[in-house]
């Protein structure tokens, strides 16, 4: 059995560990790194409960062998917010009631957040679409899309007043 | 689901790739964005004993429009192709197309490449690449060769790639004009029931029809490029009646088969149904 060690950049910190190249990105980060936000759900890159932000792209990843990640910048939901502190995506989905059992969400914010990186004013349709590699089996698509909308306005609204604010100092 | 055991390979030019490839003969499979391959070797459907990724080849992510005519590299993937200013002005029906490819992770991952050489019929970039007839640069060990995309594909997953060449790029000319990629599909991130792609250009008097090409995805076990109901466009122009002639013309070249997408006759109307659409939309767009 042959074994190659890998660094990953995960949450902002480096991490090495020895694995097998047929190993999962998802096996790995959940098996070998105990990073467990990212969701196993189908396991055949339909559901999105996987999906981790790699150098800025969403990814699958149980459709990545953690081999090919190697040197990789990832951010799971992990690295978007904490508990104390929750990112601006966390706490609209709590205030729009986004998730119900709460499975799909990991992968949803963390594709939402892409999603808001590229296009920081998405329309409705944008967001429909922007997010339709993750499934909701709870159905609870509504709420999602609302969250994701007010967690653009927030940051708008933050950047505007920002902007406001550096243009009358 | 844990795919077989392997050894991985990840060469950093396209010659060290193919040198690889003829060492390692019929134990080794190209991994390109990976999105058909890995599914399968976790069924353990594909179980090769040496993978070779092409991920970190640079020269082979590429997108020139010279002359005309477009050149794409090999892993250049969805996500690269729609976000491309030019080319979604210059060849729109690729943003067109990309944006119904699998869905939004899946296209950060899928390469052109890999689309059009995997030969698989529920592929959308082959039925693509044939309406606009673009040619596939092929490298193997004797240099590289080129096969245009109407000749490429043989059957299911059978195409005129020796498994020891590597397909490095695809050029295909700008396209002026109306354009239209018709798809329907069960759900995002499906494959086609049935799906057209079509492309017309009006003549300088402003109603004849100078250009017409027509390809199908997923009707047969490989694209089908419409030769006859591009001709009978073309020479009798789009109107109503053209256009159901066309369609019946289409309808006779595929073949689709019974499964989970539906039965044939159900197939037949499908496609019936996007094919009119896909040319009316071309149309009102020239």
């Amino acid at each position: 059995m042959t074994t190659t060690t890998i660094t990953l950049n995960v949450n902002g910190k480096s991490v090495e560990t020895t694995i097998e190249p047929r190993e999962l990105l998802i096996h790995v980060l959940r098996d070998r790194l105990d990073i467990t936000g990212p969701h196993i759900g189908c396991e055949t890159s339909h559901c999105g409960a996987c999906t981790v932000d790699i150098d800025g792209r969403s990814v699958k990843a149980c459709t990545l062998f953690a081999v090919q990640a190697q040197g990789s910048d990832i951010t799971t939901i992990e690295g978007l917010g904490d508990p104390d502190k929750l990112h601006v995506l966390q706490e609209q989905f709590k205030e729009h009631h986004g998730l119900q059992c709460g499975f799909c969400t990991p992968g949803m914010i963390t594709r939402a957040h892409r999603l808001l990186q590229e296009n920081p004013n998405p329309t409705e349709e944008d967001v429909r679409f922007g997010i339709a590699g993750n499934l909701c089996r709870c159905t609870g698509y509504q709420n999602i899309v609302k969250a994701v909308l007010a967690a653009a306005s927030e940051i708008n609204g933050a950047a505007d007043k920002e902007a406001t604010r550096e243009s009358a100092a | 689901m844990i795919p077989g055991t392997f050894e991985y390979h990840q060469p950093d030019t396209v010659q060290a790739a193919l040198a690889l490839l003829n060492e390692l003969g019929d134990d080794a499979r190209v991994l390109a964005g990976g999105h058909s391959l890995i599914p399968m070797m976790k069924l353990r459907l594909a179980m090769p004993e040496h993978l070779i990724d092409l991920r970190l080849i640079n020269d082979l992510k590429f997108i020139r429009i010279e002359s005309e005519m477009v050149h794409v590299g090999a892993m250049t993937t969805q996500h690269e192709l729609i976000d491309h200013a030019e080319l979604a002005q210059r060849v729109p029906i690729i943003r067109e197309t990309s944006l119904q490819i699998g869905d939004p992770q899946i296209r950060y991952q899928g390469t052109i490449g890999g689309n059009v050489a995997n030969g698989d019929p529920g592929n959308d970039m082959p039925g693509l690449m044939q309406c606009l007839d673009a040619t596939f640069t092929l490298l193997g060990a004797d240099g590289e060769r080129e096969v245009p995309a109407r000749e490429f594909y043989e059957a299911a997953y059978f195409t005129a790639r020796d498994d020891m060449e590597i397909l490095t790029s695809i050029r295909f000319p700008v396209s002026s004009g109306g354009y239209a990629y018709e798809k329907q599909k069960r759900k995002i991130g499906d494959y086609a029931t049935a799906a057209a792609a079509v492309l017309l250009r009006k003549a300088d008097d402003g109603s004849s029809c100078a250009f017409a090409s027509i390809a199908m995805t997923n009707l047969a076990d490989t694209p089908i490029y419409c030769e006859d109901a591009s001709q009978l466009l073309q020479d009798q122009g789009v109107t109503d009646s053209s256009i159901e002639a066309a369609v019946d013309s289409c309808i006779a070249s595929i073949e689709p088969v019974d499964d989970n997408r539906g039965p044939v006759e159900f197939k037949k109307h499908a496609a019936a149904q996007i094919t009119r659409r896909a040319i009316k939309t071309a149309w009102s767009r020239t």
